[in-house]
């Protein structure tokens, strides 16, 4: 923080879209005679601002905004109007939020967002309501499984995704048995049924699944009964300072050199200038990663760095892909979103081109998705090869009609 | 391995998780018992810790120094907090005594994210002290957790000398028992609590200068072990040092063999130590000292 150009165009354009926001609030913009122009697409951007979980909606709101600037800041003639809210991660205040922008902001979408709780609780606004819904990262099975909705979609990953191809990149590397360790949370136990599911399917054999509540990381305990149980190797989720600290205790245990770790790519994402020593080497697989090879990535990565000041990382994808969905839609509809049914329709299906490769949106509005396999180089997460191609969520439980 | 080797080990873990705890859960009794101040920015400090441990360690490129440096510039923010602040809500009800400090704990996360930030960060374990030592032929332990531990007991025990055996100590404790004699007794209970303030920052941001190589350094870190040691302040009896340094261990040990031996309920393990603890010793296990 100590170059502070790159908060400076952020600040700015938070003030004016604020004073935009204001100036809708109190009515100037809608008296119906002044209104010449074609109506503005309404957004609502339902992201962290605050705690731990800001940099990733920084992230998201970036990458989404430069995707609708890379369309001359219109999608399909149709401008559009921000309304921003703080959703603090805060699951109990999701559905009011959420409410808010439906009911008194009429947003023709609703964006967000980071936490799973919170976007489970638009989910269930945007059910009731039909608002259309694009969740930028929030990887809750249940969001495209059995609470699946017509106007609902994803555009980041599911739980079941990233880990899933974890088993068969370790039973293809020898291993032939497994301890998995999470925290026993809803992310914790949604990624270990999917890498035992795919671990077992590739032959191996889980031999302990480990777990700690959230967000503990006493991990002494639990590192001690993995060399008690001397399995093949470790798999694990966790994400965040958690992830770093897991990555250094099981490097200072003096497990890293004999039971080979791997993960979901959340370990490693975010945390390497803290764990950079301990971390090398280290095997995950995830839907994006450093150094790929995809010319639109490259592209996408200048252009981010030079913009923002910042190297983007998988959640700026996540919130660029968010825009792209959105403008390709608008531009199927040729800008008449109507009550936004039409819009949701014309996200059926839809293939996007994206920096982390190409990918279409699955029946349940779930990205089918190349998950890669990187090694942790330096304070980056390099790419070594496609661990799954075109991965679709089996969105267990959704019945759409 | 075989089973007792384990259960030692798992031993050795509790005892030195509580022993880290019992540092930033003596200076939050201190400050509760003996001053009656409810201080929620007490895990503040124990952010403010870790961040000099990283931020000064990389200055001065070795963690002995970040923690010289460290120790005064944690007893000044107390020394400052005491007399510009928390002096003005000693007669006050705890309701302010919460909301003032709850005040600081987003003053001091503000001021985290503008001085250095919101990335995770790592503290290098100074490199004397950077060995393992084999336990068994796969698990190793690390020489600075046990070089912590060594170091919190000795603090513990410093601790003891001076609560039971000199003049400011016998203050301390008199300060704890009854404040309004101990003024009567003519002592300068302005300076004693302006002490006892400043060594309460000063042991919550020991601990997290200790505990930065091996914790790594985060936003919001202070939250999660303000809540564990107002559990072991209550377990341990409220003002009592003694309290928690047994209120800490009880908590390391219940919390590791907890996650070993009851994996399904380790969350709760806790809480229904100090529930017990409540049912049967309201004043916790030790009374004031």
């Amino acid at each position: 923080m100590s170059d502070p150009t790159p908060k400076t165009p952020s600040r700015r354009r938070f003030v004016a879209s604020a004073a935009g926001a204001a100036a809708a609030a109190s009515g100037v913009l809608h008296a119906p005679f002044i209104q010449a122009q074609p109506a503005k697409l309404r957004v609502g951007l339902m992201l962290p601002a605050t705690g731990a979980f800001a940099p990733l909606g920084a992230a998201i709101t970036n990458g989404f905004r430069m995707a609708v600037a890379e369309k001359g800041g219109s999608l399909a003639g149709r401008e559009l109007e921000y309304f921003n809210l703080d959703d603090e991660s805060n699951p109990a205040k999701a559905p009011e939020n959420a409410n808010r922008l439906v009911q008194r902001d009429k947003v023709d979408v609703l964006i967000g967002t980071v936490h799973s709780g919170v976007a489970l609780g638009m989910a269930k606004v945007a059910r009731d309501s039909g608002t259309l819904l694009l969740i930028p990262n929030a990887g809750a099975d249940d969001i495209t499984g059995p609470m699946c909705s017509p106007n609902i979609f994803r555009t980041s990953f599911s739980n079941w995704q990233p880990v899933h191809p974890v088993g068969r990149v370790m039973a293809e590397r020898g291993h032939k048995t497994a301890v998995w360790i999470s925290w026993s949370y809803a992310a914790g136990q949604e990624s270990s049924r999917s890498f035992k599911e795919g671990f077992e399917k590739a032959g191996g054999k889980v031999v302990a699944e480990l777990g700690l509540p959230f967000p503990n990381v006493e991990f002494q305990p639990l590192l001690a009964q993995i060399a008690n149980l001397r399995p093949d190797a470790v798999a694990c989720f966790f994400a965040g300072p958690g992830a770093a600290k897991f990555i250094s205790d099981y490097a200072a245990a003096g497990l890293k050199d004999r039971i080979p770790l791997y993960g979901s790519g959340f370990l490693t994402d975010g945390v390497l200038q803290a764990v950079k020593q301990q971390a090398q080497g280290l095997m995950t697989t995830l839907h994006y990663a450093d150094g790929l090879p995809i010319a639109r990535d490259k592209e996408f990565r200048t252009r981010y760095a030079t913009t923002f000041k910042m190297q983007p990382d998988v959640y700026a994808v996540q919130g660029y892909d968010t825009g792209l969905v959105l403008a390709q839609a608008m531009e199927k509809v040729k800008g008449n979103f109507g009550d936004s049914k039409a819009l949701a329709a014309a996200m059926q299906g839809i293939t996007v081109d994206s920096p982390r490769g190409r990918w279409t949106m699955s029946k349940a509005h779930n990205p089918i998705q190349d998950i890669y396999l990187r090694r942790v180089e330096g304070e980056s997460n390099q790419y070594v090869s496609v661990a799954w191609k075109a991965l679709e969520d089996p969105a267990r439980g959704c019945r759409m009609g | 391995m075989d089973q007792v080797a384990s259960v030692l080990i798992q031993l050795l873990n509790g005892v030195q998780y509580g022993l880290l705890l019992f540092l930033v859960a003596s200076g939050l009794t201190l400050i509760f018992g003996i001053m009656g101040v409810i201080n929620l920015a007490h895990g503040s400090f124990y952010m403010i810790g870790a961040y000099l441990a990283w931020s000064l360690s990389s200055m001065t490129g070795n963690l002995l120094y970040a923690i010289l440096i460290g120790i005064p510039l944690s007893v000044a923010l107390g020394l400052f907090l005491e007399r510009f602040l928390i002096r003005y809500f000693y007669h006050r009800d705890h309701l302010y005594q919460v909301l003032v400090t709850y005040g600081l704990i987003l003053i001091f996360e503000e001021l985290r994210s503008l001085l250095w930030g919101d990335d995770v960060q790592g503290v290098a374990v100074p490199a004397i002290l950077n060995h393992s030592i084999p336990l068994s032929d796969t698990l190793s332990y690390p020489v600075y957790r046990l070089m912590m531990s060594a170091v919190c007991l000795a603090i513990a025990l410093g601790m003891y000398l001076l609560i039971q055996r000199t003049r400011l100590g016998m203050m301390i404790r008199a300060g704890a028992h009854n404040r309004e004699m101990t003024e009567a007794m003519g002592i300068n209970i302005r300076l004693l609590f302006a002490l006892v303030f400043a060594l309460g920052v000063a042991l919550a941001a020991f601990a997290g200068l200790i505990a930065a190589p091996v914790s790594s350094v985060y936003p919001n870190m202070g939250s999660q072990v303000l809540i564990i040691c107002f559990v072991v302040v209550v377990i341990g009896g409220i003002g009592s040092v003694k309290g928690a340094l047994f209120g800490a261990l009880l908590i390391g040990l219940t919390d590791t063999f907890g996650q070993v031996y009851l994996p399904q309920v380790a969350g709760m393990m806790v809480y229904l130590l100090m529930a017990a603890v409540l049912i049967f010793r309201p004043e916790g296990l030790f009374r004031k000292t």
